[in-house]
């Protein structure tokens, strides 16, 4: 069928249909054509919905707000106001801080049942994943929603306290603030975390830990040379993972972070919200991807010169 | 002695660590029951009357409908170019596939509201309105990653002897795709639909950008939390989603891993 297609156009006569008739063998002879024919629907959106936005969000970052419109001017006085006012800079620094918190908090307590469920685990290994996976699919929305009745000066932990007569008055240091919006964090993110940690794990061949056996180490000095250096990538994964999208997360803080758990990504939301200054909400979103990309190389960059040592 | 401790130590943390990740989602259809506008303790009675409410909301139907109508597009859309992608990526020896492959993943990295105000900073240069059309736009874009990880797990080392031998044996190209590569692939597919379906359903920061007039599900969601006496209404909202989605979402990871497992004890993945 396809070669009565491809050989209709150069029946139709012609010069360009023989040309073309000659194009298309040529690409359906190539793998290397073939293949990226394949990859086109996708890159096309890609470029269209990713590289492209982030081009226009860059640019949008040097004009200015010209009440309803924009001042389509190079100016970098979004820049200016960024480092001029310490106020975006202190909430970008506490929001990094947050997230390296939540990231530390996820991988510590991800690590153990990552190992648990590569080594320990044999039967049902299969409903354990399952079971980790699962929370982390349902509704992010409803899973912050879950902390906050949660958490709440009249919620779920308050209320049960007060009921077996352990505390008489609502703890009030449960919710809106930092130590809220770091607990739901580590809640939501783990899945995030656990996987990577656990593929890397099972990664491990066992022989080698064996032979840490046999040479004597015991069961620590086997985890601390063998297991944990080796599976160190799945680590470093699993922090990044949650690292970079919490970094600018917005629902969270709104939700569980009350004015004291307030992140970067609700000053940018305010900026093409009621703040009505999309250029500046685009320079501050250019600004912590680029501290946060940069964060990221400089830490790859460092890790890998301490393990060539 | 000390060993057995010490595997039991393990398991324990496991199932404290599930208990973790489970309580505070499963405080939802609990107090979802609960015959008292507060979210409380103690508990006051058994009651279905926040279903009923529930029900009774118009705007809450349509936007589920909406959420719906999105979701299908996204998952058989990304579906599509996620399968395409990763036939590529496995299929052939393509130069320059790591950083391609990379390329496509970057929405990983990338803060979801950054993805989505630089979405709305582009309509907004072309002049679109925001609808649920741009909504979908955005959510292929997020969900081809996804599937695409899913498709080149269940694709890789499975996929070319099979199909030349197919095709040594004869077949042509079309049929060694119908008769070979697609069944192979289709559970795959089937886990793929399933996630990007989630994932377009429960999807909040780019719709929250993107969206018009007609809201998705979770954006009138957000738009209950703010408001106390709608609060009930939302836990019974929110457990027939959580139930929903647990059952979707466990189906397509059992599918995906049984598989996988199948053909490793058959020797067909490697």
């Amino acid at each position: 069928m396809i070669r009565r297609l491809l050989a209709s156009p150069a029946g139709a006569g012609g010069l360009g249909a023989l040309l073309l008739e000659r194009v298309r063998r040529r690409f359906l002879r190539s793998p290397q054509m073939r293949g990226y024919a394949l990859l086109s629907p996708t890159l096309f959106v890609m470029l269209l919905f990713l590289v492209v936005p982030l081009g226009i969000l860059f640019t949008l970052s040097f004009w200015k707000q010209d009440g309803l419109f924009f001042a389509p001017a190079f100016s970098i006085d979004n820049y200016v106001a960024f480092f001029g006012r310490i106020i975006y800079s202190k909430l970008l620094a506490t929001s990094i801080g947050t997230s390296l918190c939540v990231a530390t908090a996820t991988v510590l307590l991800a690590y153990p049942m990552a190992y648990c469920l590569a080594f320990r685990i044999k039967r049902a290994k299969i409903m354990w994943l399952i079971l980790i996976t699962v929370p982390f699919w349902t509704s992010f929305l409803l899973r912050v929603f879950a902390w906050k009745i949660t958490l709440g000066y009249q919620g779920v932990i308050n209320s049960g306290l007060m009921t077996i007569g352990l505390i008489s008055e609502p703890l009030q240091f449960l919710l809106y603030n930092r130590f809220s919006l770091v607990v739901t964090l580590t809640h939501a993110w783990a899945a995030f975390a656990i996987l990577p940690i656990y593929v890397s794990l099972e990664k491990i061949d066992r022989s080698l830990l064996e032979a840490a056996t046999d040479l004597g180490d015991g069961p620590v000095a086997r985890f601390f040379g063998v297991t944990l250096p080796l599976s160190m990538p799945g680590v470093i994964a699993a922090f990044l993972f949650v690292f970079i999208p919490t970094v600018g997360d917005y629902v969270t803080p709104r939700l569980v972070g009350g004015t004291g758990g307030i992140m970067i990504g609700n000053i940018i939301q305010t900026m093409f919200g009621r703040g009505n200054n999309w250029p500046m909400g685009a320079a501050l979103a250019v600004i912590s991807m680029t501290t946060i990309t940069l964060l990221v190389i400089v830490t790859l960059w460092f890790i890998r010169k301490m393990r060539q040592r | 002695m000390e060993q057995t401790k010490r595997i039991d130590g393990l398991i324990v943390y496991g199932v404290i660590y599930l208990g973790f990740l489970y309580l505070p989602i499963l405080l939802i259809p609990l107090f979802s029951f609960n015959d008292s506008i507060y979210i409380a303790f103690p508990l006051k009675g058994f009651t279905l009357q926040w279903y009923e409410a529930m029900i009774a909301q118009d705007a809450l139907v349509r936007s589920l409908m909406n959420s719906l109508k999105v979701a299908s597009a996204v998952a058989v859309i990304s579906t599509i170019f996620g399968t395409l992608a990763a036939k590529a990526v496995t299929g052939y020896n393509l130069r320059g596939k790591a950083p391609v492959v990379a390329f496509i993943m970057i929405p990983f990295v990338i803060p979801g509201i950054i993805l989505g105000i630089s979405l709305l900073v582009l309509i907004n240069r072309l002049g679109v309105t925001p609808s649920l059309l741009t909504v979908g736009l955005g959510h292929i874009m997020i969900a081809i990653p996804f599937s695409m990880m899913v498709m080149i797990s269940r694709l890789e080392g499975l996929d070319r002897d099979l199909e030349e031998a197919s095709m040594d044996l004869g077949e042509g190209v079309w049929s060694t795709f119908w008769r070979v590569t697609f069944p192979l692939a289709l559970p795959g597919i089937v886990a793929s639909l399933l996630l990007t379906f989630t994932l377009s359903f429960d999807e909040f920061l780019i719709a929250f950008f993107l969206t018009g007039k007609e809201a998705t599900l979770p954006i009138f969601i957000f738009s209950q939390l703010r408001l106390s006496q709608k609060l009930p209404n939302v836990l019974a909202l929110g457990s027939c989603i959580l139930a929903a989605s647990t059952v979707v979402i466990a189906a397509a990871e059992y599918i995906r891993r049984r598989n996988l497992r199948s053909d490793r004890q058959s020797g067909l993945g490697v």
